[in-house]
């Protein structure tokens, strides 16, 4: 992928946030660079720092404002943000593949033919293409536990649609501009639903209620819906079926 | 145990201040829609704005309590009766073991709060009692549930004149990291529009609509999805602003056209369907005066706190809704 020219940019987030965005698309170094300046925060536990995150190639930091006003806060993060270039850095360490079990298209996800339509393919062409697609959880978000999954080719950046859906199921596979979103719980959406998975990224009941972390990777690979079915009946760990494997740095 | 739940609304949840620190993981604050509720009800019962209450969204319940109990009720004022005996809202009370809470409709707002002494002591999830129901977060309160609470050391007989957040009106918004997306004269446009909120309304955030085009931010069904904060006002595709309350998605796509002051946002929260509310950008730094000078309200609502005269004369807003009610009956 080619490198992202883009020099971080800084904003504030209502009141109390600051947001460092490092690329106004979606870039695989951009989203490691976010990854790893959140990690510098963690690290650092600034007095005054009440939580940070990541979005697709930006990084989250909020303060209390009762202790600190961005008007002091953003200028000493320009100076860390300036200490080194942050496109260089490298994935978290403890990542994991899983692959899962996934129906593309049928009424389970009817959206697969639309979408398959608007990126030019025939649906058993878009089939292929998006279950040998390895992708990588660039974050997570919108819902607990949810990853947002990526990039996928330059065919499947379609737009989202101007209208919600008013209701996709949990585990459901949805997909707009080169990316999967993988539902943790029914939702409204912009985006298409293509693939119907059985995989709980969120599991309140269990000690590790949260199953992906921002790095692991994803790989759907087709099912019927019979053998979805089938997985459902025997799914108490969550996994839907899918495996897990720790991916060696 | 402390008061046993015999009928109750369809949407009536535990909440307190919410569950900070998983916005990496996507599970938003969550926490009382009605902040302000909280600190009145703590206020009231001489106890930490960190307890939790009983959120009922628009219709309350029949409550009986197990122990003697202290008991507040805030928020949207509802029709309050104990053993058939009207009491009023905004106010601390007594209730014997075996006496019946009944709590009926919102007669303003929206969100009425049930408050225990010593706090609704429900289990703690990643460090909050509050339920999340979008996230799967515990769930709403149900018939034949017992509301627990820590033992209290309060007393009760006593009230507090809220600010009057019921009726929507104007909301200081701040310039957010998306507004820029937008052109002045969108922005202008979107400043000068008076919204009523629309039917689609839940913790989640409220709809608001307005006549005339919606407002559009350059580009934005391609925009890179990016952190959502509480209070954020987003556009969909079709342009329509959504108010994002406590159980928000923590990520969207959806421009941001501003963020609505966190003091702001119960009053966001309060406004009932149709009502009308507007919008006015101040700068950071005004906001973040007008926010701490909030904090320090919210610090003194304790001294506020009066004792409760059961005077006929004193009884607030409740009895002159039913008085209204008559009339309308007695000129048919």
């Amino acid at each position: 992928m080619t490198r992202t020219n883009h020099s971080p940019e800084f904003r504030t987030v209502g009141i109390d946030g600051l947001l460092v965005t490092f690329a106004d698309r979606m870039a695989e170094d951009a989203n490691r660079a976010a990854l790893a300046l959140r990690g510098e925060f963690e690290k650092r536990a600034w007095d005054g720092v009440e939580e940070t995150s990541t979005s697709l190639a930006s990084t989250y930091i909020r303060i209390d404002p009762t202790r600190s006003s961005l008007a002091e806060f953003v200028p000493r993060v320009q100076q860390l943000v300036r200490t080194r270039d942050w496109y260089d850095a490298s994935l978290p360490p403890g990542r994991v593949l899983w692959r899962v079990p996934t129906v593309f298209g049928t009424e389970l996800a009817p959206q697969l033919d639309e979408a398959a339509k608007i990126a030019g393919l025939t649906p058993g062409e878009a089939i292929k293409r998006l279950s040998q697609s390895r992708v990588r959880v660039l974050t997570i978000g919108f819902a607990p536990g949810q990853p947002y999954l990526g990039p996928l080719g330059a065919e499947f950046n379609i737009p989202r649609q101007k209208d919600l859906t008013p209701k996709v199921p949990a585990g459901a596979l949805v997909m707009a501009i080169s990316q999967f979103v993988l539902f943790a719980g029914p939702a409204p959406t912009g985006w298409r639903h293509i693939g119907q998975t059985a995989f709980r990224c969120f599991r309140p009941e269990m000690q590790n209620c949260f199953a992906l972390n921002p790095g692991d990777e994803m790989l759907f690979h087709p099912i019927t819906p019979d053998e979805l079915d089938q997985i459902r009946e025997n799914n108490s760990d969550g996994n839907g079926g899918a495996t897990r494997e720790e991916i060696v740095a | 145990m402390s008061l046993i739940v015999h009928r109750i609304g369809p949407s009536c949840t535990i909440q307190d201040l919410g569950r900070n620190g998983f916005l990496s993981q996507g599970l938003s604050r969550s926490g009382a829609a009605d902040q302000i509720a909280l600190h009145e009800g703590a206020a009231l019962l001489g106890q930490s704005p960190a307890c939790a209450a009983l959120e009922m969204a628009g219709i309350g319940g029949e409550f009986e309590a197990g122990k003697d109990t202290q008991i507040a009720l805030t928020g949207a004022p509802m029709q309050a009766s104990i053993d058939g005996a009207a009491v009023p809202w905004n106010a601390s009370h007594l209730l014997l073991t075996g006496q019946r809470l009944t709590l009926g409709s919102a007669v303003r707002g929206n969100y009425g709060y049930l408050h225990l002494g010593g706090g609704i002591d429900s289990d703690v999830f990643l460090g909050s009692r509050s339920v999340h129901l979008t996230a799967n977060v515990g769930r709403a309160v149900q018939v034949g549930d017992i509301l627990p609470s820590a033992s209290s050391h309060g007393e009760a007989g006593f009230k507090l004149r809220p600010d009057d957040r019921f009726a929507g009106g104007e909301l200081r918004v701040v310039a957010s990291f998306q507004t820029a997306l937008f052109d002045q004269e969108t922005l202008n446009r979107f400043a000068r529009t008076e919204f009523r909120r629309g039917q689609r309304a839940n913790r989640m955030g409220m709809q608001l609509e307005s006549d005339g085009e919606g407002f559009a931010a350059a580009g934005q069904l391609n925009i890179l999805s990016e952190v959502i904060t509480i209070g954020d006002i987003q556009m969909t595709g079709t342009g329509r602003p959504f108010i994002l309350l406590p159980e928000c998605q923590t990520t969207g796509g959806y421009p941001r056209i501003a963020t609505v002051l966190p003091c702001d946002l119960s009053r966001a929260a309060q406004s009932p369907a149709d009502c009308a509310i507007r919008f006015k950008f101040v700068s950071l730094e005004e906001a973040t005066e007008i926010q701490a000078a909030h904090s320090v309200e919210l610090a003194r609502l304790p001294n506020r706190v009066e004792p409760l005269i059961r005077d006929p004369n004193d009884i607030p807003d409740l009895l002159s809704y039913q008085l209204i009610g008559g009339m309308v009956s007695a000129t048919d």
